[in-house]
């Protein structure tokens, strides 16, 4: 039809004015509420000069403690992939009884101020707990503080999109013989994709700057159980300001390259896909 | 079968690191009684802690929700250089300890900080209600552009383009076709965002000064209770964060009972 | 006749202004966490005297060194109680808090305690002293150094007694080196020490005199027990310099001294520093008591203790943290 061509032909009509405004808007909002504070603690990091800030940056304790932090944190979110996934599925998809209340629970570990969950975690497994298991101060309760507390992520990620998902073409895939996985793999799994991701990326940079459920039940032991922030916290202490900022700053520039890095991905599987 | 397996999987996984934790929350608070917990939460600083974390909330949550959805309109609906930064600086927030927010927000703000002046002409940021604020407002920044970012691009542009064409405007694209499309996430990312912001403990303790009855939120009332070793005390008013966050969640069910796909 | 007339105005101006001043000011009372309670007594009776009348107060109780860090980033502070010297004179080095503040009766020092043990019920592993610290399968629980002032005060304790047996300096340090492989936790504040050792874990809990007296009045059972040798521990009170502009700040920080506030912090497990008040209470006196300016023991005041051990880059501890690592 003529029209829809000439449609088609001209460019689209962005709304242009209140589109700039609105992003001018919220740029400004991430400038104040995010940027401003960042530029301050990268520019007090610099003070020293960039001599100073390496020597900081890679102390024996700094060092193991960032090891410790990114690799507890990628298993976390790693961890929380699946089994974020398996609950937002069992959340929109299945019934039984009660799965109100468990839905309504997710978000706990985040209303839970650190200190409390923390102290449970630390009276369930630590010494003296009713499982008779004391994992705690190892690695194994780091990594159990840092699952709970992430938890809601992914699988408020996922669980929006599961219940927009049209199921029209996983029913017509199983009608024609196909193996429940396999329809998951080939049909569910690709749409559910960028959203897990999403919360990857949350659930690992929120266990990579996790302090309070942290510093109760790790043990805080340097080289063992120390994590960055608690490191970070030492120095702050010890007052050694120019240290902590060091360090923060390292690792918060570690966090972008590993956010951006899930981004890009991200944009590589959906353009793959569509 | 598979689903018995994954519905067994999926709630042991929950039983064992959510349910049970939050069981032991809410049994500490309650052993000794409904009276004594009352007790413990009704006293004036109690209230007033309630009372100062709500209405952070009131302002943080909004505030992220709008810019959220902004945000993630203009992450996928449009392209403008630097996109994947933005993108990536959105979630840098939670990946900052509670210790660094509130160092980056002395730095700033803090006396001989960039904007430390701003004290001297009686704008007080730090130490007082909109320091706390805008502490919160980084924590819990990120998750309604989260949530949305995702949905928009799995619900693509030929409706809102179908709309344009046939002469809607922006607004009446907005409301009509874009928002009903997003708006589980929208809720989904409400509800996280203000689980978080009610939860904050680190970041805000930093920023707050800790002024009995001024600068005192309900999370930082708990580690109070705690230094205190009035852990029942503790516990009562975690379980009072509970309940919020718990009710956030059942109230945005009831504004759209429809959560179930028809499976 | 006019100019002792206009004398008296003059002296009733100066005594009507001051009283004003006193009326309706504020002060910006910041301590370390642990005398809250004791503060909160201590607050209602000085506002019934006639110095604190309508004088109201912001109270702020959070870790030392956060508080000390804060003040100096801005939050108001008019009299500060800080558990460790070194976190008051860094304000003074940034100007807030006079050179001057130790100039007074008892040196800035409102309330002592001492470094105790707390073992568990009857004290099955026998620890009585500092070498029972160290004896095999003995886990000990201390604060991290790093983060806490209440481990600093253990681990002077621990030198300080060592070197009180006769050992010299490189054997001291020695000891702290495998005191520190007993320890399988460093929690961040001595508070979140104790409620972890209440829970079950360690033999047994180094901590503050008054730490443990107020767990127990606070329900939460404590054993404790006061070796031989120990360090006192002197908790300082300063005035700001905005402090010092107001008269109710000045009478109130002289108030700490008073019987009624000493016996404020004598109830909550403190050792008061009026003698008169401290004959009311039985604190059991250890015989090897010393003091951070002990200089026989190697003890030579904060400031070159705190570089010395203390330092985050070249400190014994931070060395002692890293041989323990490897």
């Amino acid at each position: 039809m003529a029209t829809d061509a000439a449609v088609l032909e001209r460019p689209r009509p962005r709304p242009a004015v209140s589109g700039a405004l609105a992003r001018g808007v919220a740029t400004g909002y991430l400038s104040v509420v995010v940027l401003l504070p960042l530029a301050a603690l990268v520019w007090s990091s610099r003070a020293g000069g960039l001599g100073a800030f390496w020597e900081q940056a890679t102390r024996p304790e700094a060092v193991a403690a960032l090891k410790l932090t990114l690799g507890v944190a990628a298993v976390c979110a790693l961890v929380n992939a699946v089994a974020g996934t398996a609950i937002a599925w069992t959340l929109v998809r299945d019934r039984f009884p009660g799965k109100g209340i468990v839905d309504a629970l997710i978000d706990l570990p985040f209303a839970l101020p650190t200190i409390v969950a923390g102290l449970t975690l630390l009276a369930l497994y630590g010494p003296g707990g009713p499982f008779g298991v004391s994992i705690a101060f190892t690695r194994t309760a780091l990594l159990l503080a840092l699952l709970f507390v992430t938890l809601p992520f992914v699988v408020r990620a996922v669980q929006p999109v599961l219940l927009e998902l049209d199921t029209e073409m996983e029913e017509a895939a199983a009608s024609l013989g196909a193996a429940s996985f396999a329809i998951f793999r080939r049909i569910v799994f690709p749409n559910l994709l960028p959203a897990i991701l999403s919360g990857v990326a949350l659930a690992f940079a929120r266990a990579v700057g996790e302090f309070g459920a942290v510093v109760l039940i790790s043990g805080n032991l340097p080289f063992k159980t120390e994590v960055s922030s608690v490191y970070i916290f030492g120095q702050l202490q010890s007052g050694n300001e120019s240290g902590a900022a060091a360090v923060s700053v390292l690792l918060l520039g570690i966090s972008l390259a590993v956010l951006l890095a899930i981004g890009a991905f991200r944009r590589w599987r959906t353009r793959h896909d569509g | 079968m598979a689903r018995y397996v994954l519905r067994f999987g999926a709630l042991g996984y929950l039983a064992l690191l959510l349910l049970v934790p939050v069981g032991l929350v809410f049994y500490r608070a309650f052993e000794h009684g409904f009276g004594q917990a009352w007790d413990a939460v009704s006293s004036h600083q109690a209230v007033h802690a309630l009372e100062l974390t709500l209405l952070i909330a009131a302002i943080a949550v909004p505030a992220n929700t709008v810019f959220g959805i902004v945000l993630a309109l203009a992450l996928v609906r449009t392209r403008f250089p630097g996109r994947g930064l933005v993108n990536a600086v959105v979630d840098l927030p939670l990946a900052l300890s509670p210790v660094v927010v509130g160092l980056a927000l002395f730095l700033l703000y803090g006396r001989g900080g960039w904007l430390g002046g701003l004290a001297g002409h009686g704008i007080k940021i730090l130490f007082a209600f909109p320091g706390m604020v805008l502490a919160t407002m980084f924590v819990s920044l990120p998750f309604v552009v989260r949530e949305v970012v995702p949905v928009l691009r799995e619900v693509g542009t030929d409706q809102e383009q179908a709309a344009e064409t046939l002469g809607a405007s922006p607004l009446q694209v907005f409301r009509r076709i874009t928002f009903p499309a997003i708006r589980w996430a929208v809720a989904y990312g409400v509800v996280l965002t203000t689980a978080r912001a009610i939860g904050e403990f680190g970041a805000v303790s930093v920023v707050s000064g800790r002024i009995e009855g001024k600068t005192e939120t309900l999370p930082l009332y708990v580690q109070a209770r705690f230094e205190g070793f009035d852990t029942p005390g503790a516990y009562t008013a975690s379980v009072v964060l509970a309940v919020i966050a718990i009710a956030t969640v059942v109230g945005l069910r009831a504004f759209h009972p429809r959560e179930e796909t028809a499976a | 006749m006019k100019a002792i007339w206009i004398a008296l105005v003059g002296v009733a101006l100066l005594a009507g202004s001051a009283a004003g001043a006193s009326k309706g000011t504020t002060v910006n009372l910041v301590a370390y966490s642990t005398p809250k309670d004791a503060y909160g007594k201590i607050i209602q009776a000085f506002q019934n005297t006639a110095a604190g009348n309508g004088v109201g107060f912001n109270q702020s109780y959070d870790a030392s060194g956060d508080q000390a860090r804060k003040v100096a980033a801005g939050l108001p502070a008019d009299v500060l109680n800080l558990s460790l010297d070194p976190d008051i004179e860094m304000l003074v080095r940034k100007g807030l808090v006079p050179k001057n503040w130790k100039a007074n009766a008892h040196e800035g020092i409102v309330n002592d305690s001492v470094v105790v043990f707390v073992v568990r019920d009857e004290n099955p592993k026998k620890i009585k002293g500092w070498n029972d610290l160290v004896k095999p399968g003995v886990s000990v629980i201390t604060p991290n150094p790093f983060t806490s002032g209440g481990a600093r005060w253990n681990v002077m304790a621990a030198y300080g007694a060592v070197r009180r047996q006769g050992k010299t300096d490189t054997q001291a340090v020695q000891y702290l080196k495998r005191l520190f492989h007993h320890v399988p936790v460093q929690p961040d504040s001595a508070r979140t020490a104790l409620q972890i050792f209440a829970q079950g874990q360690g033999d047994v809990l180094l901590t503050y005199e008054n730490d443990a007296i107020y767990a127990e009045k606070k329900g939460v059972h404590t054993e404790y027990h006061i070796p031989k040798a120990t360090v006192l521990i002197e908790t300082p009170a300063a005035l700001t310099k905005s402090g010092l502009k107001k008269p109710a700040a000045k009478a109130f920080y002289k108030y700490l001294w008073s019987s009624t506030a000493q016996k404020a912090f004598a109830d909550q497990g403190y050792r008061p520093v009026i003698k008169s008040v401290a004959k009311g209470y039985k604190f059991a006196q250890p015989p090897g008591l010393f003091t951070i300016t002990s200089r026989k023991w190697g003890l030579t005041g904060w400031t070159k203790v705190n570089r010395r051990f203390f330092d985050p880059n070249n400190g014994v501890m931070a060395k002692i943290e890293r041989s323990l690592g490897h």
